[in-house]
């Protein structure tokens, strides 16, 4: 009975888990904005400067662009990934675990699900600011297709829900925060490296190919690149789809495996 | 006059399963308004589990549970932002200072900004952390850090206040400190609700006791009452009692507890054999004091260590 799922126990008051976040994040907000400023710089420097020498252009819908433009999507894609994923494991573990700050809050009229939702939707803001001072240095160098390329905001608030979603599933599992290891290895890792990231799946052999488009993160990939370059293909419905069937499938298991964590 | 009080809390046959193990095996009991209510027994004795219940943290596995007259399984929102609630565990937030502490709190009740300020100010002046206002409350002491947490419990202007362990781990200043604000807030019509392990605690704050031992009540009352009841007015302790007191106090059936080195005989105030015990047995290694209600706790929940 403790462990079934309440979804009506969400309330609009989530909004006031996701005040809080934000309150103790604005107080650190300068090294919370130099991270996503600086990363994208280094990337590129070491990927298209570095790189680019050796692998030239790339082969990309039977276009050839440069490889720095071939991979400003991807970083674009890997900063939402990040930073709702560590968000919502990580630290939302720590609050959980270590500060009880979850318990505190449903001492007031917060649910649980109240609690989890605000996360979750923190752990999303936290991927659009990153996603958007990243895309203003991208976007700066000459990297991005405006006004099309706007649409990375929205798309990197859908990507950190799911990122997010996925990563407080694995908050609601794992026994010790030293576990969070484990799904980094076996799930963040090889989608930052097999997502049509850093080279096309299209050098895959075909059954990894396959693999690899069951992947959140290629979707994600594949849509940056689609809004960075302005190209729409009929692809770019069935990515944005995908998400969002991630989210709405896996928010309700997100809200369960926290409910028979926390309550008993 | 107990019964005309309206009812804060009513509970009916309460019980609280984990697997098999029962921890709160069918209780039932009321709280009046402005009354306190101690809920005392040792580790395991099933008293957090039951104010656990109470403010819809943890369901329960059977039984009926009311509080202000709402249920708890459908009402609980209501409820829990009627009542103030201090767990065990300091889990104030540490990324944030004394005065966001309460800020943040009120925000989770709802309460509108300028009314929150007002009211932080004026609990932080109630606790005395008014000069501590912007510091973050990982550099507050123990007792400070108690104290934050009964105010941030107060920020929603409760009519019921849950404490569970409100002084554990406290020196004695911090106690005092304490219970001197928690009698205020009683003066002042709130109803309290609290679990302890300190007899002196429970004496000095509640009227009304509940001892608690394996998820069931033993005893219910006044502490005065639980205290004349099951350990009489006086007790003796005889160290190294010989054969002589232990023939002496059998042969007058007098109540007692005999443990390894030590014999605790307890007696009424008119009880004059009593006073012969005193006189003839005792020259050294004897104490004779009030009966407490240490002696209540430890007759009816036993000697033995829980762990």
């Amino acid at each position: 009975m403790s462990s079934a799922l309440h979804i009506t126990y969400i309330s609009w008051r989530f909004v006031r888990v996701w005040h809080r976040n934000m309150l103790v994040y604005r107080k650190i907000w300068l090294v919370n904005f130099l991270v996503p400023l600086f990363e994208p710089l280094l990337y590129l420097t070491a990927f298209g400067v570095g790189m680019s020498s050796l692998i030239g252009r790339v082969q990309y819908r039977g276009e050839e662009i440069s490889y720095t433009v071939f991979i400003a999507p991807a970083l674009l894609a890997i900063t939402m990934m990040y930073n709702s994923f560590f968000e919502n494991t990580y630290a939302s573990f720590v609050r959980m675990y270590f500060q009880k700050t979850f318990d505190a809050m449903m001492t007031t009229p917060l649910s649980l699900e109240d609690i989890i939702a605000g996360e979750i939707v923190w752990g999303a803001t936290k991927a659009v600011i990153a996603t958007g001072i990243m895309l203003a240095v991208v976007g700066f160098l000459g990297l991005v297709y405006f006004p099309h390329g706007l649409m990375i905001l929205p798309l990197s608030f859908l990507g950190g829900l799911a990122f997010g979603t996925m990563g407080m599933i694995f908050t609601g599992l794992v026994p010790s925060i030293d576990m969070f290891n484990l799904p980094i290895f076996l799930f963040i890792t090889p989608m930052f490296l097999f997502s049509g990231t850093f080279f096309p799946t299209s050098a895959l052999p075909a059954w990894a190919q396959k693999l690899s488009s069951a992947l959140p993160l290629t979707h994600l990939v594949d849509l940056c690149r689609t809004f960075c370059l302005g190209e729409f293909t009929t692809d770019t419905k069935w990515s944005i789809t995908y998400i969002v069937v991630m989210i709405v499938l896996l928010f309700p298991v997100a809200l369960v495996v926290m409910r028979r964590r926390l309550i008993s | 006059m107990d019964e005309t009080r309206p009812k804060i809390i009513r509970a009916v046959d309460l019980r609280k399963n984990f697997n098999s193990f029962s921890a709160v095996d069918g209780i039932s009991f009321h709280l009046s308004a402005g009354e306190c209510l101690g809920l005392l027994g040792p580790n395991g004795a099933g008293k957090t589990s039951t104010i656990r219940m109470v403010y819809g943290f943890s369901p329960m596995t059977s039984g009926r549970l009311e509080v202000f007259g709402l249920d708890i399984k459908t009402r609980w929102r209501q409820i829990r932002s009627r009542i103030g609630v201090c767990q065990q565990e300091n889990n104030l937030d540490p990324d944030l200072t004394v005065f966001q502490n309460l800020q943040v709190f009120a925000r989770f009740f709802n309460i509108a900004r300028k009314e929150t300020r007002d009211r932080a100010l004026q609990l932080l002046k109630f606790i005395s952390l008014e000069n501590r206002k912007d510091e973050k409350v990982t550099s507050l002491s123990g007792g400070m850090v108690r104290r934050l947490v009964l105010a941030r419990a107060l920020i929603n202007n409760p009519e019921l206040l849950i404490l569970d362990e409100p002084t554990t781990g406290l020196d004695p200043q911090a106690r005092h400190q304490m219970w001197e604000r928690l009698e205020l807030l009683q003066a002042n019509g709130l109803s309290i609700l609290l679990t302890t392990h300190y007899m002196d605690e429970a004496s000095r704050l509640c009227e009304r006791l509940i001892i608690m031992d394996h998820g069931k009540i033993l005893v219910e009352g006044k502490p005065a009452d639980l205290i004349r009841s099951y350990a009489g007015d006086h007790v003796v302790e005889v160290v190294n009692p010989g054969r002589d007191v232990k023939e002496f106090v059998a042969a007058h059936d007098f109540l007692h507890d005999s443990l390894d080195h030590r014999m605790i005989i307890y007696g009424k105030e008119a009880d004059r054999l009593f006073d012969v015990i005193g006189d003839k047995f005792c020259q050294e290694t004897c104490i004779k004091r009030l009966a407490t209600l240490e002696d209540v706790f430890l007759r009816l929940t036993g000697r033995e260590l829980r762990e």
